[in-house]
């Protein structure tokens, strides 16, 4: 990592530690609510960007570790904090689930299975009354005091984001992970260098699953709410949008993405109820202008700046 | 070292391969020829797994390795390199052979050692031995496509194998490019000890460097000899000639 990129970043976080001092509330929230929809994006773009995979289908982890997070705290009574544990444990139990299943099938195949199975585990938690709290969700989930104020909320959120998104940056740059990366542009070969691509793939999903628990159980302390929206498709397809705009072959395209959708979201939608519309505009644009996404460019036009690529025989 | 006894594959109805028999001894340099469509890069991936024959054997160093998927027939030590360019794209050239050698490392379950710091020299002596060293850092997707029928070979090196299977290595590449690759197939031969069966379309290469030589036609073995054998052999001067009573080359 270069100096600037130190720089950059410590610079980036102190920025972010001081937010609560200076916003109002509803900023803070929005904040927090950018972290974890980022760290969710990222979470899929390791499977995605880093592996290859068609996960069409995310936001079932990320509701699997909301409401998982969520269960342990209305339905038992054990120590608070564990269920931020057992949350995204359970998402990644269920990515191993669905990784079985799925693995088997490649590239779209394996996308409209998974679509599918999520879409079952979306009826069921819509339909269970008695225990998910049906399509009202589950409201006023008692927080552990220490992290129910909205700045202490905001605080936990950017750590645990922080901490997150460095652990998967440290697999990406691991050995698995240059596996990982292998097997996405070109699987046969990956298979006669020796890597057991299956396996690698299955492992990486239970991360990434693991990670959208790790959003999912955010949520839980930012919003103070569970709903079984949080695993719909169209929100599946919306942290897709957010790889594909931010850069899905950039680490922190994903994070950019996030911020960009749900500024968007947020701002446009005072306006006009088809904010929608406008994020489609920019989509297209997007890919019309810059098929790497918006950090992708950067970095594209950054490195064209800095080094050339040496020419044949000089 | 190698021993492939009547394997057959058929796709939907059509047999690609055709009871093929083949036997490679330890330190050979074998070929196989055959016109297009013979079947030889499906007895190749016969060989290393990608595809799972019908019926046939194919021992190595006397072990039953048949219908075995390629990952596990790598860790026998047989490597390969494939026709069709079939590197990692995104990946810089260094990348692409430190991969391999990881691989063979059993190393990629590691996850949080960086990768930058592993396998750099042995990665760097194999790079140097095909003399892409020069190139490590480029994106493989800027290489030509001399050199990255090159980096094939030396992703295959990756896993130090006894038994390399090269497929068309010199495909497609300018003259002075072949003659190099040409180079490095002897050297891998004479002073890495490499077992190595390749196929080719260039009857030059093929006579200039192979020990013994398989011919396949439609999916079959029609002979397997030396190279005097097979040069004036008939049924080979059928396929490839049309019947002429004139010998190969």
């Amino acid at each position: 990592m270069s100096r600037q990129t130190i720089l950059g970043l410590g610079a980036g976080i102190i920025v972010l530690l001081l937010f609560p001092v200076f916003l109002p509330r509803f900023y803070v929230y929005l904040v927090s609510i950018i972290l974890l929809y980022g760290l969710l994006a990222t979470s899929l773009n390791l499977v995605l960007g880093y592996g290859g995979i068609f996960q069409f289908h995310h936001a079932v982890f990320y509701g699997v570790g909301a409401y998982g997070t969520t269960l342990m705290l209305t339905k038992t009574g054990l120590p608070p904090m564990l269920a931020f544990i057992v949350g995204p444990l359970a998402s990644a139990a269920f990515g191993l689930v669905i990784g079985i299943i799925c693995i088997r099938l490649s590239k779209l195949y394996f996308g409209m299975l998974q679509i599918s199975l999520g879409s079952l585990v979306w009826a069921i938690v819509y339909r269970w009354y008695s225990f998910t709290g049906g399509d009202d969700g589950i409201h006023g989930i008692p927080i552990p005091e220490m992290l129910s104020s909205p700045k202490s909320a905001y605080y936990y959120t950017l750590i645990i984001t922080l901490a997150s998104l460095f652990v998967m940056w440290k697999i990406i740059r691991s050995p698995f992970g240059s596996a990982l990366q292998g097997i996405r542009d070109n699987p046969v070969r990956s298979e006669m260098i020796g890597i057991n691509v299956r396996m690698h793939q299955l492992l990486a999903l239970v991360l990434a699953g693991f990670f959208a628990g790790v959003a999912g159980s955010l949520f839980v302390v930012v919003d103070n709410t569970v709903f079984p929206d949080m695993l719909f498709w169209t929100l599946s397809l919306e942290i897709l949008i957010m790889c594909l705009l931010g850069g899905w072959f950039t680490f922190l395209g994903p994070m950019l993405g996030a911020a960009v959708i749900v500024a968007l979201r947020t701002f446009v939608s005072a306006y006009t109820d088809y904010w929608a519309l406008v994020l489609g505009i920019i989509m297209m644009l997007v890919i019309l202008f810059l098929p790497n996404g918006i950090l992708g460019y950067v970095e594209e036009k950054f490195k064209r700046g800095f080094m050339e690529p040496e020419i044949e025989g000089q | 070292m190698l021993e492939v006894t009547s394997l057959s594959k058929t796709f939907d109805g059509f047999k690609a391969v055709n009871d093929a028999n083949l036997a490679v001894g330890k330190g050979e340099i074998v070929a196989v020829i055959g016109p297009n469509g013979a079947g030889k890069t499906t007895l190749f991936n016969l060989i290393t797994g990608i595809i799972k024959p019908d019926s046939g054997r194919v021992l190595f160093k006397n072990e039953d390795i048949t219908g075995l998927p390629p990952h596990e027939v790598c860790r026998k030590r047989i490597s390969r390199s494939f026709q069709i360019v079939n590197v990692f794209q995104r990946l810089t050239v260094f990348e692409n052979v430190q991969i391999s050698v990881l691989s063979r490392e059993k190393m990629t379950w590691n996850l949080f050692t960086p990768s930058a710091s592993l396998a750099i020299k042995e990665t760097d002596e194999i790079l140097e031995s095909v003399g892409l060293l020069k190139k490590k850092n480029r994106t493989t997707a800027l290489l030509s496509h001399g050199d990255r029928k090159v980096l094939e070979i030396a992703m295959a090196l990756g896993g130090n194998p006894e038994f390399l299977i090269l497929d068309e290595p010199t495909a497609g590449m300018a003259a002075e490019e072949t003659s190099r690759c040409i180079d490095l197939i002897k050297k891998l031969s004479q002073t890495m000890g490499l077992t190595i069966l390749f196929c080719e379309h260039d009857m030059e290469i093929v006579f200039g460097i192979a020990n013994r030589i398989m011919v396949m036609v439609r999916g079959g073995t029609v002979i397997q000899g030396s190279c005097e054998e097979v040069r004036c052999n008939e049924a080979v001067q059928d396929a490839y000639l049309g019947g002429s009573d004139v010998c190969l080359m």
